[in-house]
């Protein structure tokens, strides 16, 4: 068995290259017209062109120029070819440090000497850029890169036809790395499943593919398991076969969809987290209604966007300054507000709530006339975008990944503020009975002065992780202020972990139901779940007990 | 204190009667400006303000308007939607302004429309909305339904071949009544409801993963799947950066928006949202004789190179245009008579043609449709081959299907009904 199998293998690789041979060159003896032009002429014409004459040329540059297009072909699907106004002369932008500097786009030779007013852009649409997109893979087949070689594999599961799998089949025989076999393998079976000519073959197509989570293959054994039996391509066996490994996959991906699901809500979970544990000290540890907490958030969010103005070419950077930056303007402007106006409404819990009401407006106010009323561009550095590709069917965006380690490391390194430090030690006094503290000789005011500056402070740092989840304006602590608050209160007064419990949960229920409910009565439902739970058990998950309680 | 204020009225008061003497006097034709300068609108109707201004000073500058000069009154409707009626009676009973160019969103518009009704005042109204309407005292020269949904709903299903529907919206009532119009469209077409997700989010929504990973679900089925989005505002931008984290690009999911145009584009990081689409009867990108001058007064007028031109503005510009020329026409700024003669009155797009104000009050303008590019511009990639004029009563809906509106006689009517040949009074057919 194992030798037959052998042979036939060897057969097929000696078989397939002879086959795409003849291929390419009939295809190479059928067009001549697109030897009449050279590569630098087709990428003159690119500058005359509409967007929907660019196909062809494109399709003959790559026929002409193979690997040597990557450079012109990346370029452009980035958007960043342009020609010279004056001279016609094709060249490509970089941009180093925020100074833009031209080359040429075959020769490589820099062009100096050109503003941005002396270029005029290749425009690219969509239709160029999934072009684009597409050559590039098919270029990227014969890589040296064994990774770029089975995401160009992949890349091309989409558009199987006849010239792509000849491609595919005879770089198939040369290749050695599992991971691109693999790959291959699928686009082969894709391939024989939809044209193959015999239900054997068929039928071995959907063995091939039922195990895998590719997108692109499941939609084929759709096609087929769902095919009416009027149809030219129809048979039984086939599509009983087709339907048994569809199953089978469908099992593997909603058993990924629950892992992504429960990944989205420890990620709303950790922002409900960043955003209430600065209150969980400022409210819950110290009693203060801070109606002003929100901006606090909002002074960190800012805090960043100005940062990253002042050093725009090290956005990357600019995050790791950011956190430290936060932490003091928005403690800073804490440690004011508490001195300033919280002190004198010291036990009036009505008064201090108002008056925080008020300096939340006087800093939106602030914000708008200082900086702007619009909401201000925050980048994304590199290192944070983009996605943790596990399978074909789960993913984790990597941003929201390192927000979520960095709330976990926030509420553990206040933890250990709080139950390890002499500062730690002196607030829990002070919040406990403050008249004995003072006995003892802990200087309350100070304190309390101390206290209000680390809620707030880490308030701004969960201000640094919310830029670069969403709009940094004038408006964006009023749409945590609340949530903040539902996080603390449901998870008891004065408990840390409590709210660690609670934003997760909260987080989590909350993803869950919007599926289901749709995103508006999912919030609803949750606040009326609060509002019930509040009423059976007024002190929230985790209440405090003992005298400190009362 | 008390004398300070009495002092204070006194003086506001003889400020407001020597207005009103003024215009007694009629050396001035009287220009309202209805734009919210304050609150959450202000982003994006200060520049309608401006532009109004901008026209008003053009006009005076070629020698004004039935050999009178033209004179701004700007009031401040502060994004508060009972304040927009309040207002409009100020500037039609005590300013008695002639004409008044204001109104963003619907709900806005549906608060000055009664008074402007009992008062017979005349109001332009230059943003897109949800169709539904036709008042004798207002001019619609922003799109209706027909002129920019149904447009890009056949792009993506004749030109990129779509199958599949994603419907999101903000929760409230443009984006409602827009999807109603398109998921009938839609199935009148032939698309089965499963192919078809409707999903509202609330105002300012910032964590879009679950819908998203939802509309990829629903896009990898095999069919070409897009997504028509009248998502609102602020909310746009974590949507965009949402998909581009999920790794769903314009070519795999394309996104064609109603509500994202330049103006909203600028200042903002375009990278995640490069080659989806909006639909507009304007881009700046445009490139005309018209266009660049009109971009060029604009630059001169408000001293800043940077700042960008849209949709509304054109349509400003555009009702505008045909007021004056209605008024010169008239010989008169009577609302009556300059009702009448703005029907039929021609102006010539920034954008190539020629648009025409219909009978039902609406414009036919020419519909484009763009793909973002990376400089926060949009790149022309389909327009229709004509002008569309539009339709005030979506013939997609079960409601407005009969109806039709002329204000031409003899039928004079907002919602006609062609059926049972009865006018059924401007608002009573909603």
């Amino acid at each position: 068995m194992k030798q037959i199998l052998c042979i036939s293998l060897w057969l097929m690789g000696c078989l397939m290259p002879a086959v795409s041979y003849s291929e390419t060159l009939t295809d190479a003896l059928e067009s001549p017209a697109a030897t009449t032009r050279t590569v630098p002429e087709l990428v003159q014409e690119l500058t005359e062109k509409s967007l929907t004459q660019a196909v062809p040329v494109l399709e003959a540059l790559e026929q002409q120029g193979g690997e040597e297009m990557l450079p012109l072909f990346r370029t452009m699907l980035n958007g960043d070819l342009y020609y010279v106004k004056d001279t016609s002369q094709v060249v490509g932008k970089t941009d180093t440090a925020g100074e833009e500097s031209y080359a040429d786009i075959l020769t490589k030779a820099a062009v100096t000497g050109l503003g941005s007013r002396d270029v005029k852009k290749i425009r690219v649409n969509n239709t160029l850029r999934s072009y684009l997109r597409n050559a590039i893979a098919r270029i990227q087949l014969s890589s040296a890169n064994p990774h770029s070689r089975e995401q160009a594999v992949l890349s091309l599961l989409s558009e199987l036809d006849n010239d792509t799998v000849g491609q595919i089949r005879e770089a198939r025989a040369n290749e050695s790395v599992e991971e691109v076999q693999q790959a291959m393998d699928l686009a082969l079976a894709m391939y024989a499943l939809d044209q193959g000519s015999s239900d054997i073959e068929k039928l071995d197509a959907v063995e091939g593919l039922a195990g895998s989570l590719q997108p692109e293959a499941r939609n084929m054994l759709r096609k087929y398991a769902e095919m009416e039996p009027d149809h030219a391509d129809y048979s039984a066996r086939v599509s009983a076969a087709a339907a048994k490994a569809l199953e089978r996959i469908q099992e593997k991906v909603e058993f990924y969809g629950f892992i992504d699901q429960l990944f989205f809500g420890l990620s709303l979970g950790s922002v409900l987290l960043l955003a209430a544990i600065g209150l969980a000290i400022t409210f819950g540890v110290m009693g203060v209604i801070n109606m002003a907490h929100g901006e606090m958030i909002m002074l960190g969010a800012y805090t960043t966007y100005v940062i990253q103005q002042l050093m725009p070419n090290h956005i990357d950077l600019s995050i790791w300054i950011a956190i430290p930056a936060a932490f003091v303007v928005s403690g800073l402007v804490g440690v004011a507000i508490e001195r300033g106006v919280i002190r004198h409404l010291h036990g009036r819990p009505l008064e201090t709530l108002l008056a925080t009401f008020g300096i939340s407006l006087f800093l939106q106010q602030l914000v708008r006339t200082v900086i702007s009323p619009q909401n201000v561009p925050v980048s994304t550095p590199d290192w944070m975008a983009g996605t943790l590709q596990i399978n074909p069917v789960w993913s984790l965006t990597l941003n929201r990944l390192y927000i979520l380690a960095f709330a976990l490391l926030v509420f553990f390194a206040l933890l250990i503020i709080l139950k390890k430090t002499n500062l730690g030690l002196n607030v829990r006094a002070v919040s406990q009975n403050r008249a004995m503290a003072r006995a003892m000789g802990v200087r309350s005011d100070r304190v309390d002065a101390m206290t209000f500056g680390l809620g707030s402070g880490i308030a701004g740092i969960a201000g640094v992780a919310l830029s670069q989840l969403t709009n940094v304006g004038p408006n964006l602590g009023q749409s945590y202020i609340i949530d903040s608050f539902m996080v603390v209160v449901f998870g008891g007064v004065g408990n840390l972990w409590g709210t660690l419990v609670a934003a997760f949960s909260l987080g989590i229920a909350n993803k869950f139901l919007e599926p289901v409910t749709g995103a508006v009565l999912a919030s609803i439902l949750v606040l009326v779940f609060i509002i019930l739970f509040i009423q059976k058990r007024p002190k929230g998950l985790f209440p405090q007990k003992g005298r400190a309680a009362e | 204190m008390k004398f300070n204020k009495l002092f204070a009225g006194v003086t506001l008061a003889l400020g407001t009667s020597m207005i009103s003497f003024t215009a007694a006097a009629g050396d001035t034709i009287k220009v309202g400006v209805l734009h919210s300068l304050s609150g959450t609108m202000a982003i994006s109707e200060t520049t309608l303000k401006d532009t109004v201004l901008m026209m008003i000073d053009e006009q005076n500058k070629a020698g004004g308007l039935l050999g009178k000069k033209l004179e701004a009154v700007v009031v401040d409707p502060a994004s508060n939607w009972p304040l927009f009626a309040e207002k409009t009676r100020e500037l039609l009973t005590k300013d008695d302004v002639d004409v008044i160019f204001g109104c963003w969103t619907s709900v806005s518009r549906k608060s000055a429309l009664p008074v402007l009704e009992e008062l017979n005042g005349l109001m332009f109204y230059p943003v897109q909305y949800e169709g539904e309407e036709s008042s004798k005292n207002v001019f619609y020269t922003g799109a209706a339904p027909n002129q920019q949904a149904i447009p890009a709903v056949d792009y993506l299903m004749n030109d990129l071949g779509v199958e599949r529907w994603v419907l999101a919206g903000t929760d409230y009532v443009y984006p409602r009544t827009t999807n109603k119009i398109l998921e009938a469209y839609l199935k009148a077409k032939g698309v089965k409801p499963a192919d078809i997700m409707v999903n509202y989010t609330p105002f300012g929504h910032s964590d879009w993963q679950s819908i998203v990973s939802d509309i990829k679900k629903f896009g990898s089925k095999g069919k070409k799947t897009a997504v028509v989005s009248t998502i609102n505002g602020d909310a746009n931008v974590p949507f965009y950066k949402e998909l581009g984290n999920q790794g769903i690009s314009s070519e795999d999911i394309p996104v064609v928006a109603f509500s994202v145009g330049e103006e909203e584009l600028s200042g903002i990081d375009t990278k995640p949202l490069v080659g989806h689409l909006a639909a507009w009867n304007y881009f700046e990108s445009v490139d005309t004789a018209e266009n660049e001058k009109f971009i060029d007064t604009w630059h001169t007028f408000i001293k800043n190179d940077k700042r960008v031109t849209n949709d509304p503005m054109e349509a400003t510009y555009i009702g505008f245009k045909m007021w004056t020329q209605a008024v010169s026409q008239a010989g008169t700024t009577d609302v009556d008579k300059v009702e009448q003669a703005m029907i039929g009155q021609k102006v010539k797009n920034l954008t190539g043609g020629t648009a025409v104000m219909n009978k039902n009050h609406h414009l036919s303008k020419p519909v484009l449709i763009g793909e973002i590019q990376d400089d926060g511009q949009f790149e022309v990639v389909w327009e229709t081959d004509g002008v569309v004029p539009g339709d005030a009563w979506s013939d997609y809906l079960p409601g407005s299907k009969d109806l039709i509106s002329d204000w031409t006689a003899p039928i004079k009517c907002g919602n006609y009904n062609v059926k049972t040949k009865s006018c059924g009074g401007a608002m009573a057919a909603q």
